[in-house]
């Protein structure tokens, strides 16, 4: 049903129900994570970044700058994007828009610091992890995010987590970076279904003269 | 953006929709670029290729752009098959579809067959060349490997020279390239261009009569197959004519003094509209094309599965 869906991205709302990290915890918290990654490998020595398209590249980037000067280098960032290994292609009306994935480095017995915003049911580190067999034979494979907010559907879990959040499946966790957002910042929202006729006329008239909902 | 299950052609096809298949072909391109070239993207579905006229490159392509996206593909020629036997077109896909398949490539020597089966068939229908009436993954590859090459298609100037009229290549490209904001001509022997050219493609489609005069305009030359099976009812005096005017060759680009990239959608007649030193050429696309048209067909297969396109949120599971 994309126009009933339409309809919904049109006057969804999102209402703000906790600011769970602002910019000072947000930083503070990437530089805990870099620690912490460079102290459980004993350095910094075979390590390289992926970042799951998009803000896990971004967090990603993040960490390497941290690092760097621990470090006295930059290490190597790639980026994934999981689209054509989603396990969700069939079954869903949406398809995401596909990016480049562009791993600049050898995985061959490196140890591949996988980097997401979110982990949640735990599928898209599933793909992650099949796309990145796919490019080579890496010694290790961690996983670093910035929030888990539980409720998996595979056992997976991360090895660096910047924070655990209690959520309920029809919360959603919003990560807000500064490159990409504008300010940095992680809001806990829950979308506002009930609409006013008025609105959801205004939104029908827009899907009915050919506007894309998506854009 | 909402876009049809079917490829039939690339009149009217909205830029957005072009602009999307050749982002996504880039992205299929990087795929074919790794140790293991191959994604489970279209596991578990099922494609036809249904091929009732002789093609190498095409098929091929198509094959291996599904072998590529994990989908299971079965191959039908219509020598050696029921068809042979006198089963209608009709018929024959629709016991074919009765099997549960989800997409059907096809090749057929009649215009509009493509549209033809839409009326008939649940499955997504992809045009693999049909007569005389469009081609459009090969107008889509022609427009990536000038994407790639130029890095943009706004404002470059193309100039498709050859059998205008019954080409299908040719078709797929003006109506592509013209939306994509690429300046336009054609060139051939006033007895393969269309009557009314304009009529069919817009006052803004530029028409040369010299081979030399679309060279000296153009940043690429799109050269057509001479298809030597329709030239039987005396358009052309003889094929030593055609290749003295119209044939493109190394001199004629000296000639030009410029820099202009050499296309052909295959297969060549080496000497014939296209001289064979320069098909090998520094100024040749011609294998980037070939290679491009595997991603190209990837990506249109993947949009064309199913589902409507998103905007990624980023914020996802």
């Amino acid at each position: 049903m994309p126009i009933l869906e339409g309809l919904l991205m049109f006057t969804s709302d999102y209402k703000i129900k906790a600011v769970l990290m602002d910019d000072k915890s947000l930083n503070r918290t990437l530089s805990r994570l870099a620690h912490q990654i460079v102290e459980t490998n004993r350095g910094a020595e075979n390590l390289v970044f992926v970042g799951i398209l998009t803000r896990g590249v971004q967090l990603a980037e993040r960490l390497i700058d941290k690092i760097e000067p621990l470090e006295g280098r930059r290490l190597p960032l790639g980026t994934l994007d999981i689209t054509f290994y989603r396990d969700d292609m069939l079954r869903t009306l949406k398809k995401p828009r596909v990016q480049a994935t562009h791993l600049p480095f050898d995985l061959d017995g490196k140890v591949v610091m996988l980097v997401d915003d979110v982990l949640y049911t735990g599928r898209t580190i599933r793909a992650a992890l099949d796309a990145l067999m796919d490019f080579g034979r890496p010694a290790r494979i961690q996983l670093a995010v910035l929030i888990d907010r539980g409720h998996r559907e595979l056992p997976i879990k991360a090895d660096f987590i910047g924070q655990e959040v209690k959520t309920t499946a029809g919360e959603e966790v919003r990560v807000k970076l500064q490159h990409l957002d504008g300010e940095d910042g992680v809001y806990l929202v829950e979308p506002i279904h009930e609409k006013k006729p008025k609105d959801l006329v205004e939104a029908f008239t827009k899907v009915a003269k050919g506007a894309d909902p998506s854009e | 953006m909402i876009i049809s299950k079917h490829l039939l052609g690339l009149e009217g096809v909205r830029r957005e929709e072009i602009s999307l298949i050749l982002k996504t072909a880039q992205s299929f391109k990087e795929v074919l670029s790794r140790p293991i070239p191959k994604v489970p993207t279209l596991r578990g579905k099922t494609i036809v290729n249904l091929f009732f006229e002789a093609s190498t490159r095409t098929r091929i392509s198509f094959e291996l752009a599904e072998k590529r996206l994990s989908a299971d593909s079965i191959n039908f020629a219509s020598s050696g098959s029921s068809v042979a036997k006198g089963e209608t077109l009709k018929d024959t896909v629709r016991n074919i579809e009765a099997m549960k398949i989800d997409m059907v490539v096809i090749r057929h020597q009649a215009s509009g067959a493509a549209h033809f089966l839409t009326q008939c068939l649940e499955a997504g229908v992809i045009n693999a060349g049909d007569g005389q009436h469009e081609h459009p993954t090969q107008g889509l590859l022609d427009m990536m490997t000038l994407q790639e090459k130029f890095g943009r298609l706004q404002g470059l100037k193309v100039a498709i020279v050859g059998d205008i009229t019954h080409s299908r290549v040719a078709r797929s490209n003006i109506h592509g390239l013209m939306t994509m904001g690429v300046e336009v001509a054609v060139c051939g022997p006033a007895t393969l261009l269309p009557r009314d050219i304009a009529a069919a493609f817009g006052q803004d489609l530029l028409v040369f009569k010299k081979v030399d005069e679309a060279i000296q305009w153009a940043d690429a030359v799109n050269v057509l197959r001479l298809q030597l099976e329709r030239q039987k009812n005396g358009l052309l005096p003889s094929l030593r004519e055609y290749a003295l005017h119209f044939g493109v060759t190394r001199r004629r680009l000296e000639d030009a003094k410029r820099e202009v990239v050499i296309m052909h959608p295959g297969p060549i007649n080496r000497g014939v509209e296209l001289e064979s030193d320069l098909a090998d050429s520094e100024f040749s696309v011609i294998l980037d094309q070939v290679t491009n048209g595997v991603a190209v067909r990837m990506a249109v297969l993947y949009l064309k599965s199913g589902g409507e396109q998103e905007v990624m949120n980023g914020n996802g599971a």
